[in-house]
């Protein structure tokens, strides 16, 4: 966690690391994110080199195809005074899991070591780094949130994003009862095992439904991609949003849904 | 090759392949018999240890009521008897007449000594401890203390002294460990039971059901010694 | 037990069409989370208590045949015996050969996941021999000849009126008007039989949770009480226990019990915590006459000192089972052997060989709820992402998913060709899929859209977006 002083800082320069997903799939919350911590006092790049944390390989046991990302990325993001995804997901690997998969390699590990205390999640940055919550927006609606798993059990992100969105006037935030339960995404998992994810999926949609809620946020693509496809087969009208959206005011389709009427 | 000789060096070569995480050196440990984490709960003086003692045992099924001699005993028994239209035959464990538990008080009541017999319905027992942390019993088996007499008849009356209640499980250790060291022979009986409340399943259907194969009600009777010994006397260590 | 952990993913799809395991499962969520959060929020030291734990098994293992030769001295000295198995066929004739010198012909059985994992039921009952489960649930699934679906409550897949047709299969003496519609009722009918069945055992056969170094006790833990019958009545008694299972002194003992039943049920503690060293002395009461341990590695050993070390201080409390999406879905049986969940997903390759049990690990969404409750904080995800680590490295796994990996991981370094590929595709899904915003199926995306829409693309990709915005900033 960054000391007071930290905040104090004029400008620190963030790169945003936009991570693979929304960058082929949702680019809004790629701006909204960009928004949102522009907002917050911060300069913003984004570093073209960028592609993919590796995460797909290294849960794959590509243990070499990951680190020579994990190179590449640390690479391409170096001299930032931080790196922040909208994803937990993505983050968790660059500040837990690069560390640890160079484990045996004394000088990747130091480097890996030495990157990763400056990588977060985007909500976790805005609130436990900034400070910062002059979200300021508009939301009529209830929502209803999704604790990513490693953005809650990997990176402690529970609080934040709620502490942000209290601050949405208009919202009306609903728990869950399984909030903190995996949606069944896993990465590969749900294409390799399509069936059980299936299920899991459909527990954490009746979860979700059982709020009464009107839509449902979460901090991680993956999470959303999966739980809105899920919603859309089973003919259902919630609605899904990465929470970034709902923070910056991004007024695009929610996710899995027509994006020409509006 | 012996198949010990063989695992234990399977054992030592696995073991060489990756560096200790622990310094400490077994015969180091062993000699040292460090408690752990122990619960603060449990740490409290005799007296609070009694009221948690009675607390814990309740919360896990058990009843307990606390009588103010041994003399007492022998009443209350009967009227447990009575509330729960149980018969008035008991099987009592020998150790328990070290107490000198006046049963003729009761005419009604028939004590009988001998070895637990399948047919009994209600055991009287002896404990050698009470753990407040969690309520738990400790009775150990002996020539005076059948172990079966714990599990046999469905329903178990144990008699405890409120000064043999102690604060943590390693209370219970460190007392078991002094009494037995002046006996030539092993730290531990043949069988030390911590028992925790009344037997019970939730196999069918995760449905709790008292009564599995052990005793369906576990009744605590704790004799309040206190008065004679040392307000904080106990068997707590450091 | 022959293992059907190959065709996991046939399991699974008969275990998700069963309605009753699937509410069996729902109940099992329902209960066990939220019992095991009460009870450690009632302990303000447990996390201090899982560390304490966990540092107690690293000690163990770091010196297991230390501890292990102290274990066997302690055991003969108070006039017991220790049989050293290496693998399960050790195992099964040590055990039989104590039954047979003993001329047995029933022998209880107090539950034990080693008497499954060396399937001595079978073994015994092959030698004319009858064994008979005393856990209320081991018992009602060795009536339907099946395996435990779960650690701690291995008839836990099982509905009331499925438990009532197996008594009444067997039970044959049993009155036909005779309701059994009430658990109650099904207890009873149990308890009754299984009586008779104490009382006249000439061999009592548990498993043990832990082994104490110190004092060459072991240590069992049973709600029911099944144990203390199984152990206190025959004239002999059996301890079945894997060489992880030392536990330094009485007072480790005590640390790890504080977290067992905790983890497991909810409990402060299991009803019946028995510590039994040797056999019964010359004027005890009662007791019985011999006491041995039979000790078994199988396999156990050679994951000391690998990257799986760590799963050995595993104590089968089945937290991780009741808090995984995955075994939430399915159940245990659907794992194909005799542990499932994470911790069977991590253990059984390790015993019985990666690739017959090649899809436990990948069946993970590596979710992490499983090692923020393991009472022992072993790494599970870790561990599951190891073995996978060894199937591509042994080509284990699918040649054309390692090609695509390959491909996939050239592009991702190549940031430029990656942006050709992926943002001209992108670019196509988007104008394909702008007027619904998802697709109900794609050509090589059945594993997603067999079950759910794919979201479609909002447009071109984020960094040509940006691109084109800024188009002065190159970082």
């Amino acid at each position: 966690m960054a000391s007071p002083s930290e905040t104090a800082k004029p400008s620190p320069h963030v790169a945003l690391f936009v991570t693979c997903l929304v960058d082929l799939m949702r680019p809004s919350v790629g701006f909204a994110a960009i928004k949102l911590l522009e907002q917050a006092g911060c300069r913003v790049s984004v570093p073209e080199a960028q592609t993919c944390c590796g995460q797909p390989a290294y849960n794959s046991g590509a243990k070499a195809d990951a680190q020579a990302i994990a190179k590449a990325v640390m690479k391409t993001f170096a001299g930032f005074d931080y790196i922040v995804a909208p994803s937990g997901s993505c983050a968790g690997m660059l500040r837990l899991h690069y560390p640890e998969m160079f484990a045996g390699d004394a000088a990747m590990e130091a480097e890996a070591r030495a990157f990763a205390p400056r990588v977060y999640e985007l909500t976790s940055f805005l609130v436990d780094v900034l400070g910062w919550k002059d979200v300021g927006t508009t939301h009529a609606g209830s929502a209803t949130y999704h604790d990513s798993c490693s953005s809650l059990r990997e990176l402690g992100v529970k609080a934040q994003p709620r502490r942000l969105l209290a601050e949405v006037a208009g919202l009306d935030l609903r728990e869950s009862k399984e909030a903190e339960t995996c949606c069944g995404f896993g990465g590969l998992f749900c294409v390799k095992y399509p069936e059980i994810s299936e299920r899991i999926v459909d527990k954490k949609v009746d979860d979700a439904l059982a709020t009464g809620a009107g839509t449902l946020l979460a901090g991680d693509l993956g999470c959303l991609l999966n739980i809105a496809g899920r919603l859309k087969r089973r003919g259902s009208p919630m609605k899904v949003r990465h929470v970034a959206e709902v923070l910056a005011g991004s007024e695009g389709a929610p996710i899995g849904e027509d994006s020409s009427v509006r | 090759m012996s198949s010990r000789t063989d695992i234990l060096a399977n054992i030592r070569r696995s073991l060489a392949r990756k560096p200790r995480v622990t310094s400490q050196s077994p015969a180091d440990r062993l000699a040292a018999l460090r408690p752990g984490v122990q619960p603060s709960r449990g740490r409290l003086p005799a007296d609070r240890r009694l009221a948690l003692f009675m607390a814990e045992a309740v919360r896990a099924d058990a009843t307990a009521e606390a009588v103010a001699s041994f003399a007492d005993v022998p009443g209350r028994v009967a009227a447990y008897l009575a509330r729960h239209n149980l018969g008035a035959a008991l099987r009592v464990a020998p150790l328990t007449r070290r107490d000198n538990i006046p049963w003729s008080k009761q005419p009604l009541l028939t004590p009988d000594f001998g070895p637990p017999r399948p047919e009994d319905s209600v055991g009287v027992g002896a404990a050698f401890a009470g753990v407040a942390e969690t309520g738990t019993l400790v009775i150990q088996s002996g020539p005076e203390s059948p172990t079966r007499l714990n599990v046999l008849p469905p329903t178990h009356i144990v008699v405890l002294r409120a000064s043999a209640i102690v604060g943590t499980y390693e209370d219970v250790w460190a007392r078991l460990r002094t009494e037995r060291a002046s006996k030539d022979g092993p730290t531990m009986p043949r069988t030390v039971n911590w028992i925790t409340g009344p037997s019970r399943t939730a196999d069918i259907e995760q449905t709790l059901l008292l009564g599995a194969h052990g005793p369906q009600r576990l009744h605590i009777l704790i004799v309040n010694d206190l008065k004679d010994t040392v307000a904080d006397g106990g068997f707590e260590r450091g | 037990m022959e293992s059907t952990a190959r065709s996991f993913k046939e399991n699974a799809h008969h275990a998700l069409g069963d309605a009753r395991l699937t509410e069996a499962l729902a109940r099992l969520a329902h209960g066990f989370p939220a019992r095991r959060r009460d009870a450690a929020a009632r302990l303000p030291e447990f996390d201090q208590l899982r560390d304490a734990a966990r540092d107690i098994k690293d000690h163990v293992l770091d010196n297991l045949d230390v501890y292990l030769d102290r274990f066997e001295k302690q055991v003969i000295a108070s006039g017991g015996r220790v049989h050293w198995c290496r693998d399960a066929v050790e195992a099964r004739d040590a055990i039989l050969k104590i039954c047979q010198a003993a001329d047995a012909r029933t022998v209880t059985k107090s539950k034990s996941m080693i008497g499954e994992e060396i399937a001595i039921n079978d073994h015994l009952e092959a030698h004319a021999i009858v064994p008979v489960e005393t856990d209320l649930g081991e018992y009602i699934i060795q009536l339907r000849h099946e395996p435990p679906s779960h650690l701690i409550a291995p008839a836990i897949h099982l509905s009331m009126d499925q438990v009532a047709d197996a008594f009444r299969a067997h039970h044959t003496d049993l009155d036909p008007a005779r309701p059994l519609v009430e658990p109650r009722a099904l207890l009873d009918e149990a308890r009754t039989r299984l009586r008779e069945r104490f009382l006249k055992a000439d061999v009592g056969l548990t498993g043990a949770n832990m082994l104490i170094a110190e004092t060459g006790s072991i240590v069992i833990v049973t709600n029911e009480g099944n144990a203390d019958l199984t152990c206190s009545l025959p004239r002999v008694h059996i301890a079945l226990a894997s060489i992880e299972k030392i536990v330094p002194t009485l007072e480790d003992a005590a640390t790890i019990l504080r977290v067992l039943a905790r983890s497991a049920t909810g409990q402060e503690i299991s009803v019946y915590t028995t510590f039994v060293t040797g056999p019964r002395r010359a004027d005890d009461a009662d007791g019985p006459e011999e006491f041995h341990v039979v000790l078994l590695d199988n396999g156990r050993s050679a994951l000391l000192g690998s990257e799986f070390h760590e799963m050995l201080r595993c104590i089968r409390c089945g937290a991780c089972l009741n808090h995984c999406p995955v075994y939430g879905a399915v159940g245990g049986h659907a794992y194909g052997w005799v542990y499932s969940g994470p911790m069977g997903a991590v253990l059984v390759p390790g015993l019985i060989g990666l690739p017959e049990a090649q899809h436990l690990p990948n069946a993970s969404t590596l979710c992490g709820r499983c090692e923020s409750v393991c009472p022992m904080r072993i790494p599970l995800p870790k561990m599951l992402r190891h073995w996978r680590e060894r199937q591509h490295a042994t080509h284990e796994s699918p040649a054309i998913a390692r090609a695509a990996l390959k491909v996939w991981s050239f592009l991702a370094r190549h940031p430029a060709l990656y942006r050709a590929v992926f943002g001209l595709g992108v670019s196509f899904l988007a104008s394909l899929g702008r007027r619904k915003g998802r697709f109900r199926w794609l050509p090589f995306a059945g594993g997603w859209t067999s079950v759910r829409d794919l979201p479609a693309p909002e447009a071109r990709s984020f960094l040509l977006q940006w691109r084109q915005r800024n188009p002065g900033t190159r970082t």
